[in-house]
């Protein structure tokens, strides 16, 4: 499997984030310098790199979640499809919709699992009954929940494990099919078995979904993704296949990185 | 090292005990208080109270038409100042991170919220009773609506400010617009936080007498809203004051009634925070 994506050429999967020359500032501060990267579709790209180096902060430009922020700004372009996300014009809840998000910590809303998942889809779509009770299933099944779940729908999400809230989040996520799912540290949560479980998830994804994930966990990145960027104080230091760059780095930050001398 | 540690037990002894001390205080107060009521109104408390209006002195009675007056009035007052009271903790909770509106709102219902109630009474008195001529039930349910609001602004405000900001993130993470966000996401997670803060605001308004003195005074018989209106605490005030011994005893009486009422409010306000507070 991983011998055949690896085998590909970079040519033949279609980038669908671009992003061009991106600076990002915490008010005076400097913490995305000039970033050049292509996020490529039905992919997985990992980013790794110390506490602070800007992945989870590249991150929330995809879907502009820093905009929630004052004092927060992005310069440069991030496109998608074409167009450039960090446009004035562009709205945010409909790019939102589009590029979904898992956090770091597992945050299922004060609802019934069943109304978890029916939130996000309620926005921007009209179903009806049994076609929302189709898509709660859907939804719940991608994320490898529903046989957990199917017998407590009307139950609060709340009252689910950790590991079980994450894959519900997913889940939600996934429910309003978004273009790109964007996943922030999704397992630093969870336990060893709870992260198997959203790993495997990962892959399974993959398949309709363009996939970002920020991790502090270096096996993961090797585990889980296709394509590999390490950041370091806020600089993309390295960007490429993730067996490349965990077998042969060509920067020499990289490798000590990985290997653990330093971070 | 050991005479370290040992100082350390002492101040810990010691502030613990002044701790200790500190709260049998405050609730040997609370006790003798409920023993007072309970020995002077106990007696009092019979079937009658709830079904015959306050009494000429010297003739039997009861006061069913004062409490039947508070519990209107509180009734409206809380119906009219919550929702005034919600929307602008919400407002302040969560649309009011930027410009001056909210922090000038903010200071202003804390002023409110430390007003002397005696001065709401008679701001209300001013406004209401003498443009309309006379005391009414409606003068009085609106003091106490404004006496409600500043309450409810601020536990809805610091309810929903207990929302982790991840949850609000995650529901924007969705493409939510911040009504529906706020609606259908904070204000249930705060929901039990935002109740509590309702039942406390009514606890505090079934006892306030000055708001009443100067809007829906007294009435010696049932009464609609547009009239004067009788009510628990001016009942007591009034009572309490005349030299009538069968006086004394219903005012006793109700002095117990409202502060049961309380007590058992406060008590549903602590269970309802509970489950909130697990997790």
């Amino acid at each position: 499997m991983r011998l055949q994506d690896s085998s590909m050429t970079a040519e033949t999967t279609q980038a669908k984030l671009t992003v061009k020359n991106l600076n990002f500032f915490y008010g005076n501060f400097h913490a995305l310098k000039n970033i050049n990267l292509n996020i490529r579709e039905g992919k997985v790209t990992a980013f790794i790199g110390p506490s602070g180096c800007g992945k989870s902060t590249l991150l929330r430009t995809f879907n502009r979640m820093y905009e929630l922020y004052p004092k927060l700004r992005a310069e440069g372009e991030i496109l998608m499809n074409g167009n450039n996300i960090l446009d004035k014009g562009v709205d945010l809840n409909m790019l939102r919709a589009k590029v979904g998000m898992v956090f770091q910590k597992p945050t299922p809303f004060p609802m019934s699992i069943y109304d978890n998942i029916a939130f996000g889809v309620k926005l921007y779509e009209s179903l009806s009954k049994s076609e929302m009770d189709d898509r709660v299933e859907w939804a719940l099944s991608k994320a490898a929940l529903w046989n957990e779940a199917k017998d407590k729908l009307r139950q609060s999400g709340l009252g689910l494990s950790g590991g079980q809230q994450q894959r519900l989040c997913i889940a939600r996520a996934i429910a309003v099919k978004p273009e790109v799912l964007l996943l922030d540290e999704p397992t630093s949560a969870l336990d060893p078995i709870s992260t198997a479980h959203i790993e495997e998830l990962v892959h399974e994804l993959k398949r309709d979904y363009t996939i970002a994930i920020v991790t502090h966990n270096m096996q993961q990145a090797a585990r889980v993704s296709d394509y590999t960027a390490y950041m370091y104080l806020g600089e993309l230091v390295e960007v490429g296949e993730t067996d490349t760059i965990f077998t042969t780095p060509t920067k020499k930050a990289t490798e000590d990185y990985i290997t653990g001398k330093f971070g | 090292m050991l005479s370290i540690y040992a100082r350390r037990r002492f101040v810990n002894f010691i502030s613990l005990s002044l701790s200790v001390a500190a709260m049998l205080f405050g609730l040997f107060w609370l006790a003798w208080i409920l023993y007072t009521l309970f020995k002077n109104g106990f007696g009092s408390l019979n079937l009658v109270l709830f079904t015959q209006t306050t009494p000429a002195p010297g003739s039997a009675g009861g006061l069913s038409n004062a409490i039947l007056g508070s519990l209107m009035m509180s009734l409206v007052g809380t119906l009219v100042g919550t929702p005034i009271g919600i929307l602008a903790g919400t407002y302040l909770a969560e649309f009011g991170d930027r410009g001056w509106l909210a922090p000038v709102t903010r200071f202003i219902n804390d002023i409110l919220l430390s007003a002397p109630s005696i001065v709401i009474g008679l701001f209300m008195y001013e406004v209401y009773v003498v443009h309309t001529g006379h005391f009414s039930g409606w003068a009085g349910a609106l003091a106490l609506a404004i006496l409600v609001i500043p309450v409810v602004v601020r536990t809805t405000e610091s309810m929903l400010r207990l929302v982790p900001h991840s949850m609000r993130e995650a529901a924007y993470a969705l493409g939510a617009p911040q009504w529906k966000m706020t609606l259908q996401v904070t204000l249930r997670a705060a929901k039990a936080g935002v109740v509590t803060g309702v039942i406390l605001a009514v606890a505090r308004i079934v006892g306030e007498t000055a708001p009443l003195l100067f809007t829906s005074l007294n009435n010696q018989f049932y009464s609609n809203m547009n009239q004067p209106m009788a009510n628990l605490p001016v009942v007591i005030f009034q009572f309490a004051m005349s030299p009538y011994e069968d006086w004394h005893n219903l005012a006793w009486a109700g002095s117990l009634l409202i502060g049961l009422f309380v007590l058992v409010m406060n008590i549903l306000a602590r269970t309802l925070i509970k489950p909130q507070q697990q997790h």
